[in-house]
């Protein structure tokens, strides 16, 4: 991580670039990027990755450290640490990515109507928009799961409703600051339709920074499937997860250390490498960043 | 400073009410009747039927909510149905070793988030400011619960130098008290230094590009006054709002560091509660923190009015 942030030298860069190729001249970034491929490949072909069954307890192998048959060691029941730590990538990738879905499909719409339409409506969405915000992320998603009961799906949710007061919030905000050009003054004049000039014309505006903060939010939403997991609200035992691989491994950390570090380290790379993107993409979506590459 | 305040709490009673709607509207959720999902396994159909009548079940649902929200207004956020027990006495009893927790952590996040920023703003660009970006990504990026197992690991199982889990009061025996605390502490004001020092590096780079320090400079003050008398001072009136914005981070990593090292706080109370489906303990919890945080917001913004003349006068 040093060696990226020592590379993370401010260079020119053509002003007029493509924002991809902005995004890949940044070396976090496309660091980044390349962990997150890595790791949509690793839950995609999990059953050509993973050396044995995940479920599959061996009560000869308890708690085994890491050999060239269990490279990552055995977990408390015998079962194969490597195996549970690539299956348990599908669930934290899917439970980031279907959150955040299910955040940006409440978020987007209800943000855009509460900044177009303005007065009375933006004023009670605003309002509902504190209140959730009001609500620490974690502990109302804990409380969401609390009472829908515990499983992946569910997780996602709630976490999924947790997130989305951020994302009204930004479609808001932007939409305020782009309906004030004078390109929408000009889509009203020719008699444009209000929901035509919010879907058509304010939001491809509004996408730069939604898609910076989905990326960002995906890396908490992972933190947060991996958080409920931990505390016994998402992914359901035997079911790999990262999460509740770390709730299992605390029990044994004087004598079975490297069952918590695998799972711990996953979670550290995935959500490190979202946020080097999100930062990545923040930076290469802003005019004002144009000349500079980090 | 009369209008402002006037305006301000008018923005947070609807906001409490929306609050209040949501938490009371979360037990609606429970699949099938609430009443029989409270009253656990058991389903004894006399704590059914006493349980429709304690929660009004068969009342509309607005007139449910009266119900409630009054009870809230007088300070009744219900009873634990596992302890039999106020759940306001069970929250006051376990705040003072989240508190405590928060506070420490608080001060931990302080000494690192805002050096480290000041540094990072004012070598930027050097191997301290990468330095300061790498430990700030880092903080970001880990999930406390690991890093809380990791230092187990590390200052307990292998050095044997703090107590792996567990609390002690401070009344008790404080010695023992920090050893059981600074970890977890530790734990939980990580992600905090991490977001503290990237704000304070923005804020302070905004704040050295300024005139009023390039006249500083130029009266010929010490470089050291006038980064932290003339810059850093007016960089940090920005971070008393983040400070109030942090309480949620705090409680929610709260929760999490709790459940690794066995503290008996308010975190744990709301993961007891949730395991032991006692669901009015999980709503009062929650309406307790997002009333302490909408309180905070305000003190935090009328606190900001107050250090900031220039907020003042506009």
């Amino acid at each position: 991580m040093a060696t990226l942030a020592a590379s993370a030298i401010t260079q020119p860069m053509a002003p007029r670039a493509h924002p991809l190729r902005r995004l890949l001249a940044r070396r976090a970034a496309a660091f980044g990027l390349v962990v997150i491929a890595l790791f949509i490949t690793i839950a995609i072909a999990a059953p050509l990755i993973a050396s044995q069954d995940p479920l599959a307890a061996s009560w000869s192998a308890i708690r085994k450290a890491p050999s060239a048959a269990h490279w990552f060691g055995t977990d408390e029941i015998g079962r194969d640490v490597f195996s549970r730590v690539v299956y348990g990538a599908r669930a934290s990738l899917l439970a980031g990515v279907v959150s955040v879905l299910i955040s940006l499909s409440i978020g987007v719409p209800t943000g855009l109507v509460a900044g177009y339409a303005g007065g009375k409506t933006d004023l009670l969405i605003s309002r509902l928009t504190d209140a959730l915000l009001a609500c620490p992320f974690l502990i109302l998603a804990i409380a969401l799961a609390a009472f829908l009961g515990p499983s992946l799906t569910n997780a996602m949710i709630a976490i999924g409703i947790s997130a989305t007061p951020v994302f009204i919030r930004l479609t808001r905000g932007q939409t305020l600051s782009v309906k004030a050009e004078d390109y929408i003054l000009a889509a009203r004049a020719v008699g444009n339709p209000g929901w035509r000039i919010a879907v058509r014309h304010v939001l491809p505006n509004v996408a730069p920074a939604l898609i910076v903060q989905a990326t960002l939010a995906i890396a908490a939403a992972i933190i947060a499937e991996a958080s409920l997991s931990f505390l016994g609200l998402g992914q359901q035992p035997p079911a790999p997860s990262w999460g509740s691989m770390l709730n299992t491994a605390k029990n044994y950390v004087d004598n079975a250390p490297w069952m918590a570090i695998w799972p711990g380290l996953s979670i550290f790379l995935l959500v490190l490498s979202f946020n080097l993107v999100g930062d990545g993409l923040r930076d290469a979506l802003d005019p004002k960043q144009t000349g500079t590459r980090r | 400073m009369f209008a402002f305040l006037v305006r301000r709490v008018a923005i947070v009673v609807p906001t409490l009410v929306f609050v209040s709607m949501l938490i009371f509207s979360l037990q609606q959720l429970l699949p099938g009747d609430p009443a029989v999902v409270l009253a656990g396994e058991d389903r004894d159909p006399n704590v059914v039927a006493y349980l429709h009548r304690k929660l009004h079940l068969d009342d509309p649902l607005p007139v449910r909510y009266l119900y409630w929200v009054t009870g809230v207004l007088q300070g009744d956020l219900g009873e634990s149905l596992r302890i039999q027990r106020p759940v306001l006495d069970l929250i006051l009893e376990k705040l003072p070793v989240t508190l405590e927790l928060a506070g420490i952590a608080i001060v931990i996040a302080l000494c690192i988030g805002i050096p480290a920023g000041v540094v990072s703003a004012y070598k930027r660009d050097s191997a301290w400011d990468y330095a300061a970006n790498v430990v700030a990504l880092w903080g970001l990026s880990t999930p406390n619960f690991w890093l809380g197992i990791l230092l187990i690991l590390l200052f307990s199982v292998t050095l044997g130098w703090l107590p792996a889990s567990g609390y002690v009061s401070p009344l008790e025996d404080l010695k023992a008290n920090l050893a059981a605390m600074i970890m977890p502490a530790f734990v939980l004001g990580n992600a905090i230094a991490a977001v503290l020092m990237r704000h304070t590096r923005s804020a302070m780079l905004q704040v050295l590009s300024s005139d009023y320090v390039r006249t500083a400079r130029a009266k010929g003050l010490a470089e050291r006054r006038v980064v932290l008398k003339h810059a850093l001072r007016n960089a940090l009136i920005p971070i008393i709002t983040l400070g109030a914005l942090e309480l949620g981070t705090l409680l929610s990593g709260a929760v999490l560091t709790e459940q690794v090292f066995t503290i008996p706080g308010f975190g744990k109370l709301i993961v007891d509660a949730v395991f032991n489906r006692d669901y009015a303990v999980v709503q009062g919890v929650v309406l307790f923190t997002a009333t302490a945080y909408i309180a905070l917001n305000l003190l935090a913004d009328i606190a900001y009015v107050l250090v900031d003349p220039r907020i003042r006068v506009s």
